[in-house]
């Protein structure tokens, strides 16, 4: 009984003592924030744990402050008064009731002892009579019988005393009274043991246990609790007054003595960040009196960097006003530090996703944009088809018969054709500039060529009364490289725009040679060449001027000055004077530096389109190569158009490295510059096709393109355009004279460029001068087909001068070849090739009249026949070829392919071998290198790898021959149609000794047995 | 008499139209040159035979082009072939044909879109050969005649 009232008071003290001092939830068990396990008699559970005592450090003077004024204390000390207080009022209530029992028990023996005397008193009366008074005490015994039972177990001997003697007598009186004499003893007896055992009870009292001593056993049993819980908590628990002095603190890791923190405060202990807010957090809650948390991160010396949540809960005393406070805080810098790890994961998370969904919409419209650029693109091509068809088909009907006024409508229908093909490409090529797949080709073209045609093109289609002009400048190259078709995009887009904002006046383009606007010492290597001359503005033409002339070998020199007066230049008479001292020079140079250019130079042409249209307002400017934007809407209702000309125009310029500018006046006019780097090559590769500068039919341009410095279509009406172009006309006239002269000049210079390409270059502009000049004279004489006499002059003259071109530039490379061959001890008719050089030099300067006799002269009659050999898969060449060289004097043996050919070799020695380059089963090429492999050492091992198998019996002719390289070497000729640069250098690398261009003539196999055959 | 110089007129004035109007140039000239009294018909047999193998070579080609997957060397190697012999005989605008289409071919690679070039240069190549054949035959005819003619 007595310990369970004890916890139970013990539980009641705690909640009242350390109510908030915990955190509220920690508490599982509702309603108990503080469970103290009921000891067991001796048994301690803490008995065996450790309890560090020092780490409470107590000012116990405040505690006993605390416990007098603040309400928690005083309550705090009632119950403990209380307590003891009901354990003393139960002790005093147990004894009484002892002795209430022992004087029960007394009395009753008095009691007792008195009946035994009255029944010996009544028995004798009533043996005298039988009269029995009823006593009043009958009543009290009645009394008696309300006795607690539980005082049953007193044991009271209540026999009757029994007398043995005779009832009445002296004896039995005597006797009696003995007996009665002994309870009466015994009795007293119990009495004395009774108040024996009431005194020792007293004692007992008197020596139970202190309630101080009691109490303080619990605290230290709640105390050690606390220590054992709050062991290894990093908590710290404090109490502080009024100023914020600590006037207890409990710190499981102390790191300060005592001294220095009772009666100080959170600033005067240490220093660091958050120590300040902390104190003016208490000092807040201590003023609302209003518990709060918070979370403080400290940054001092003493502890480091930690964060620490802290509660704060103010001290009321018993009137109600605020004390003290008391707080704890708890090291949660962990707990701060993964929530802030958490947080920032968080937000990459989020960063994270906000990207993924930046991302999907971009993969989104990109797929929209691709699926929209697709489309367009399909579209387009769905268009091209059909409409390359029609224009394919006004091409070809262009060239059957038909009268003039229908050539024109074609020809018109073919240019408009063109336009929309050119749209198309258009959209295709933005398409394909914007998602960088545009790809540029460097090909030669002539600017000039393009300007004209451009303005051509346009004049053809020109429904106004406009002037279209064009001015080159002499400074720029004849032939660039570039990407012709883009560039010939960029002026017609140009031109057509100036042409449809254009309604009187003119529409022009100028075209000259600007200094690299990144580098300006760019041509430093020209300006040695010529160091009179040094302005810029001349660079251009001195550096065309030195290409041409540094290209001349020595033994051209005297000719080549003659001509080169004659030649582009002639326009510029002033300029004849300086340029014969410095040629010269040059060609003295020439010996010393082999190349004194290098391949690619970079020149800078700039493109003034100029109108004199309805301009573009400045505020326009900005947007003016924008897409799909145009000036306003009226004009876009005006004049048409998508927008998206410029926008191309623009893109495809700063592709190529360049910049488009525009400057306007509005009513004025408006001028488009671009400014491009053009490569200018000495090598001369892609000539083979000089149509592809230009469109099938427009060999008129070709050679007049070379110099031509200013185009101009007048305006005319639709119909008449051609037909009275007869200004122009006699200006061609005009210029195809020293045209031709300028050519051949300028097909001298091949031979020193490289020695790639120049043959078939030459020989294919050769044939597209002759072209030309039949073609030239097509209007003249289209009134009737009858020959003029003249025009057969100028075709034969054209014709000479190809065959002169092809004898002159056939010796220098040559040269070349026999330069390189003269190691390995190649015995050719060296000796034959100065004098005939001359030879034909001669003839050409007599131009008059040789058209014929060149083609009989110069051919070397040879006494023995020579064995020749024709490889040729193609039936036509080889019937030509056979027939040419029958006529020349020459029967051949043919094989049709590579294997054949080294057959036929194993058979027989050739005196000279033609070798076509592109063959079935095997190319000339391989074949030319197992001939030289055999020629070599001596055996056809290598024909035998390649799965030749070696005829038997020619095992003997072989033996014949010895097994030592043959001392002589076949000449070998590559016969190729394929005049690519590459596959020129290919047939001197695969050990061919020369190549003539298909198709083969009779004036080229002429020279080739000359050269070959001695 | 009169019939004669006619024909040879005739002669005359187509020869210069083919040769104005591109069809032949100066290569045809030479196998023209070629021809003497030892090879009366060196020129039409040089061109009978051309004649075949261009139809086989165009058939080829055509062919080549009607493939799922259009093997642009095989159609490259046929033009190749195409443009020699045209060249050899002096054919000029089959030539500048098949250099055009050659280009397309080359490009092929890079280009989708010159497929379709392809095709209107095979196109143009059947249509320049069948009335370069035309014209030639009428050209061959008059000859006859004036041969016939005992010209």
């Amino acid at each position: 009984m007595v310990p369970e009232m004890e916890s139970g008071h013990i539980e009641e003290m705690e909640i009242e003592v350390l109510p908030s001092m915990w955190p509220e939830d920690i508490g599982t068990d509702a309603g108990k924030q503080f469970n103290v396990e009921k000891p067991k008699g001796d048994q301690d559970m803490l008995e065996e744990v450790t309890i560090i005592d020092d780490a409470t450090i107590v000012d116990f003077k405040r505690l006993l402050e605390l416990t007098n004024y603040t309400e928690t204390g005083s309550s705090q000390l009632a119950y403990l008064v209380k307590h003891w207080e009901y354990k003393q009022a139960n002790a005093v209530r147990l004894l009484r009731e002892e002795l209430d029992i022992l004087s029960k028990q007394r009395e009753e023996v008095e009691l007792k002892k008195l009946e035994i005397l009255e029944e010996h008193r009544f028995e004798e009366e009533r043996y005298g009579g039988d009269k029995r008074p009823i006593s009043i005490l009958d009543e009290v015994y009645d009394l008696w019988q309300d006795v607690p039972r539980r005082k049953n177990d007193v044991i009271i001997q209540n026999k009757r005393v029994e007398i043995e003697a005779e009832y009445d007598t002296v004896v039995y009186w005597k006797q009696r009274a003995m007996h009665l004499e002994k309870l009466l003893e015994a009795s007293i007896q119990r009495e004395q043991i009774l108040i024996e055992k009431l005194e020792e009870s007293i004692k007992d009292l008197e020596r139970q246990s202190s309630p101080v001593e009691e109490l303080s056993q619990i605290l230290k049993r709640a105390d050690n609790f606390l220590h054992f819980v709050l062991q290894n908590a990093p908590v710290v628990i404090g109490h502080q007054d009024k100023e914020l002095r600590y006037r207890f603190i409990y710190n499981h890791f102390p790191s300060l003595h005592e001294d220095d923190i009772i009666g100080r405060t959170d600033v005067e202990i240490f220093t660091g960040a958050g120590v300040k807010e902390s104190q003016d957090f208490k000092r807040e809650v201590l003023e609302k009196g209003l518990p709060a948390k918070r979370e403080i991160t400290f940054e001092t010396e003493l502890f480091g960097s930690k964060t620490f949540l802290i509660y704060v809960e103010p001290v009321f005393s018993k009137a109600g006003e605020t004390i003290g406070i008391n707080y704890m805080g708890m090291d949660v810098t962990d707990q701060v530090r993964k929530r802030e790890r958490m947080a920032k994961l968080r937000e990459e998370i989020a960063v994270q996703k906000a990207k993924e969904t930046e991302l999907n919409k971009t993969i989104h419209i990109t797929e929209e944009t691709m699926r929209a650029k697709q489309m367009l693109a399909t579209m387009s091509h769905e268009i091209r088809s059909p409409l390359s068809g029609v224009v394919s088909m006004a091409e070809i009907l262009s060239t059957t018969r038909v009268d003039q006024e229908q050539r024109q409508l074609l020809d018109c229908m073919l240019s408009s054709g063109d336009l929309v093909l050119q749209l198309i490409n258009d959209i295709l090529d933005l398409s394909k500039v914007e998602s960088g797949v545009m790809k540029l080709e460097a090909t030669k073209f002539r600017p000039r060529q393009v300007v004209k045609h451009v303005l051509q093109t346009a004049a053809a289609s020109l429904q106004k009364i406009l002037t279209l002009e064009g001015h080159v400048a002499d400074d720029v190259p004849i032939e660039v490289i570039g990407d012709v078709l883009r560039i010939r995009q960029i002026l017609t887009n140009l031109i057509s725009n100036a042409i449809k904002f254009t309604h009187e006046g003119k529409v022009g383009i100028n075209l000259y040679v600007v200094p690299d606007p990144s580098s300006v010492k760019g041509e430093g290597c020209h300006q040695k060449l010529t160091a009179d001359e040094s302005t810029f503005s001349e660079n251009g033409r001195k550096e065309e001027k030195c290409l041409s002339t540094s290209r001349t070998t020595g033994d051209w020199k005297g000719t080549h000055g003659q001509r080169h007066i004659e030649g582009p230049c002639q326009n510029h008479p002033s300029s004849d004077e300086p340029r014969t001292p410095y040629k010269s020079k040059v060609s003295v140079d020439r010996d010393n530096e082999e190349q004194p250019h290098s391949p690619e130079t970079k020149v800078w042409i700039r493109c003034d389109v100029y109108d004199t249209g309805i301009g573009i307002p400045e505020n326009a400017l900005p947007t003016l190569f924008k897409k799909y934007m145009q000036v306003s809407a009226d004009h876009a209702r005006k004049y048409g158009g998508t927008g998206l000309g410029l926008a191309i125009c623009k893109q495809l310029v700063e592709l190529m490295g360049g910049h488009l500018t525009v400057s306007s006046q509005e009513h004025c006019g408006s001028t488009f510059t671009f400014v491009l780097p053009y490569k200018v090559s000495t090598t001369s590769d892609n000539s083979d096709d000089p149509d592809e500068l230009s469109d099938m039919a427009d060999h008129n341009a070709a050679t007049d393109e070379a110099t031509e410095r200013f185009f101009q279509f007048q305006p005319r009406t639709l119909g008449s355009l051609f037909s009275s172009n007869g200004s122009s006309r006699t200006n061609m006239g005009y210029t195809r004279s020293h045209k031709l002269n300028g050519f051949s000049d300028n097909s001298y210079s091949f031979p020193s460029n490289s020695v790639r390409s120049k043959e078939t270059a030459s020989v294919e502009e050769a044939c597209s001068v002759v072209d030309d000049a039949e073609t030239l004279r097509q209007p003249e004489s289209s009134s009737s087909h009858s020959p003029d006499p003249a025009n057969q002059d100028a075709v034969c003259r054209g014709k000479l001068c190809q065959d002169d071109t092809n004898s002159q530039f056939q010796n220098p490379i040559i040269d070349s070849t026999h330069h390189k061959e003269a190691n390995r001890e190649v015995v050719v008719a060296a000796k034959t090739r100065e004098p005939q050089g001359t030879c034909q030099r001669q003839e050409k300067s007599d131009i008059s009249s040789r058209c014929v006799s060149n083609s009989s002269t110069g051919v070397p009659k040879s006494t023995i026949k020579p064995k020749i050999l024709l490889v040729e898969d193609n039936k036509t060449i080889v019937m030509v070829t056979q027939s040419m060289m029958k006529l020349l004097g020459h029967s051949i043996d043919v094989v049709n392919n590579g294997v054949e050919a080294v057959c036929a070799v194993q058979h027989h020695n050739y005196d000279l071998i033609f070798m076509d380059v592109c063959m079935p089963v095997m190319d000339g090429l391989q074949a030319t290198r197992l001939i030289r492999s055999f020629e070599e050492t001596g055996n056809w091992d290598a024909a035998v790898k390649a799965g030749i198998e070696q005829a038997v019996f020619l095992d003997s002719l072989q033996n014949d021959m010895g097994s030592t390289p043959s001392a002589k070497r076949m000449p070998i000729i590559a016969m190729t149609a394929n005049a690519l640069a590459e596959s020129a250098d290919e047939c001197l690398a695969n050990g061919m000794d020369s190549f003539v261009s298909k198709p083969v003539t009779l004036q080229k196999l002429k020279e080739c047995l000359a050269k070959y055959l001695p | 008499m009169d019939a004669m110089s006619q024909l040879r007129r005739q002669l005359h004035e187509h020869t210069a139209y083919l040769r104005k109007e591109g069809f032949l140039d100066d290569q045809f000239e030479q196998l023209q040159k070629l021809q003497d009294e030892n090879s009366p018909d060196f020129v039409v047999e040089v061109v009978s035979i051309f004649f075949e193998d261009s139809e086989k070579l165009l058939n080829n080609m055509a062919r080549a082009l009607e493939q799922k997957i259009v093997d642009f060397k095989q159609v490259d190697a046929h033009v190749h072939q195409f443009k020699g012999s045209s060249a050899s005989i002096g054919a000029m605008r089959v030539k500048n044909v098949c250099i055009e289409f050659r280009n397309y071919c080359e490009a092929q690679n890079v280009e989708e879109l010159f497929g379709c070039r392809c095709f209107r240069c095979i196109q143009k190549l059947q249509y320049e050969y069948a009335l370069l054949k035309n014209q030639l035959e009428y050209l061959f005819r008059v000859e006859q005649q004036i041969r016939a003619a005992g010209g």
